[in-house]
């Protein structure tokens, strides 16, 4: 994505190449380019760039990805941590 | 209009004033939880058999910027129940999904409605949806065509291809500013609270007047993380987002200084500099949640540094305040 870059080594993204049967559907689903494809397997390029949306675990029909998905969202993780506590939890309809 | 599977109601392309007017409503969060359409087919011109079929979320605003892009075109659109929720956030939930789509697809007999079997879809609904699960199961298969509805008009002509720059996320001048309202309002209360007790507290520790020039001060921070923080975030240094929050709020901290600097002794100008960059982050890290960037993984750990700063600098504030306001 142009412009923008999070954090370095913060995805838990992991591809296992030998499962790989090359249909590109990771490629086709990523919205920021991790992937790559080359004699048909597909490859991670851009590590980093991964906010770990999962839709390309989801749509990998050989289960060749996995990634520990879910949103990027502070108030979202706060929220997940107070429910976790039994803790009151504030306002913010969002990712609640 | 008449279809083999029954009546479809026919849908306009151009959006009236109160389709705007809802839309600007949502985006300051006024009735936002509830602007939905029913979901189900719909259809766009004369559309027949051969015609595509475009999948969005039943969240109102999704539903106006899909149909507004067909005017002139023969489309069905088949809207899926995400509770009034956007395509990208309802497949993060999972309700758009690919039980939702299996299940609106049977609801609607859209395989007596059409003779070809693709279905067009946002590709951030690839988060919710797995397209070989949707052709196992009822033979549909699945395009996920573009990220923005905007791009569909260019998709469709240049025979269903999709460019590079039709899957590449952006984070546009534009696409921030919208998000500011909302970011704003839900702030505006909690933010309320904080001010009122601000201002009683500076008013029993200082000179009156103190405790309104904190509440400000805040307010000031808040509005910093909230609307500027958004609007400058690829010129903010940094790629932690409180730390982007921080530099904004001790910008503003200096401002705030330069303002009613007169009034201020060291022990409050310090504890300023600590609090102030503080709040800011704490809203600058917020909008980790509205940006298309961010990871789990990478919020988590930026959290687990910047909470417990952000916590050490309000109390440290804290503390020369009340420090401040015995020996004053």
């Amino acid at each position: 994505m142009k412009g923008f870059r999070y954090l370095k080594d913060a995805t838990t993204l992991e591809l296992r190449e030998p499962a790989c049967i090359g249909c590109g559907r990771c490629l086709e689903v990523c919205p920021h380019q991790v992937f790559t494809l080359a004699n048909t397997k597909a490859s991670i390029v851009d590590r980093d760039a991964c906010m770990e949306c999962g839709a390309c675990a989801l749509n990998c029909p050989v289960n060749a990805i996995s990634v520990d998905s879910g949103v990027g969202c502070a108030s979202g993780l706060i929220n997940e941590w107070l429910r976790e506590r039994k803790l009151p939890r504030g306002g913010g309809a969002c990712c609640s | 209009m008449e279809t083999p599977a029954g009546r479809v109601p026919l849908i306009a392309t151009e959006l009236l004033f109160s389709d705007r007017l809802g839309a600007w409503k949502t985006r300051w969060g006024i009735g936002r939880m509830n602007y939905l359409v029913p979901p189900g087919l719909y259809a766009i011109g004369t559309p027949g058999a051969t015609d595509p079929v475009v999948v969005t979320a039943n969240y109102k605003m999704s539903y106006d910027i899909v149909r507004s892009q067909f005017g002139g075109r023969n489309v069905w659109l088949l809207v899926l129940e995400t509770f009034g929720i956007n395509v990208w956030c309802a497949a993060g939930k999972g309700t758009f999904g690919t039980g939702e789509l299996v299940r609106r697809i049977s609801e609607t007999r859209l395989a007596m409605v059409i003779s070809h079997r693709q279905l067009l879809l946002p590709m951030l609904g690839a988060v919710g949806v797995a397209a070989h699960e949707i052709a196992r199961r009822t033979g549909f298969t699945v395009r996920y065509a573009a990220i923005r509805a905007e791009d569909l008009p260019e998709f469709l002509d240049k025979g269903r291809v999709t460019t590079s720059a039709m899957r590449e996320m952006t984070f546009t001048f534009r696409e921030r500013a919208v998000l500011v309202p909302v970011e704003f309002v839900m702030a505006l209360k909690p933010a309320a609270v904080i001010m009122l007790c601000v201002s009683l507290f500076g008013a029993l520790l200082g000179r009156p007047g103190a405790g309104i020039e904190a509440a400000v001060a805040y307010f000031g921070a808040m509005l910093a993380g909230t609307a500027v923080a958004p609007i400058l975030l690829p010129w903010l240094p940094g790629r932690s987002f409180s730390i982007k929050g921080a530099v904004l709020g001790f910008a503003w901290s200096a401002l705030w200084l330069l303002l009613t600097g007169a009034a201020w002794n060291s022990l409050s100008t310090v504890a300023a500099f600590l609090v102030l960059p503080a709040v800011s982050a704490f809203h600058a890290l917020n909008f980790t949640g509205c940006t298309p960037y961010t990871s789990r993984t990478g919020v988590k750990k930026e959290m687990r540094a910047a909470l417990p700063a952000m916590g050490t600098a309000v109390l440290a504030g804290g503390i020369l305040l009340i420090i401040n306001g015995i020996l004053g």
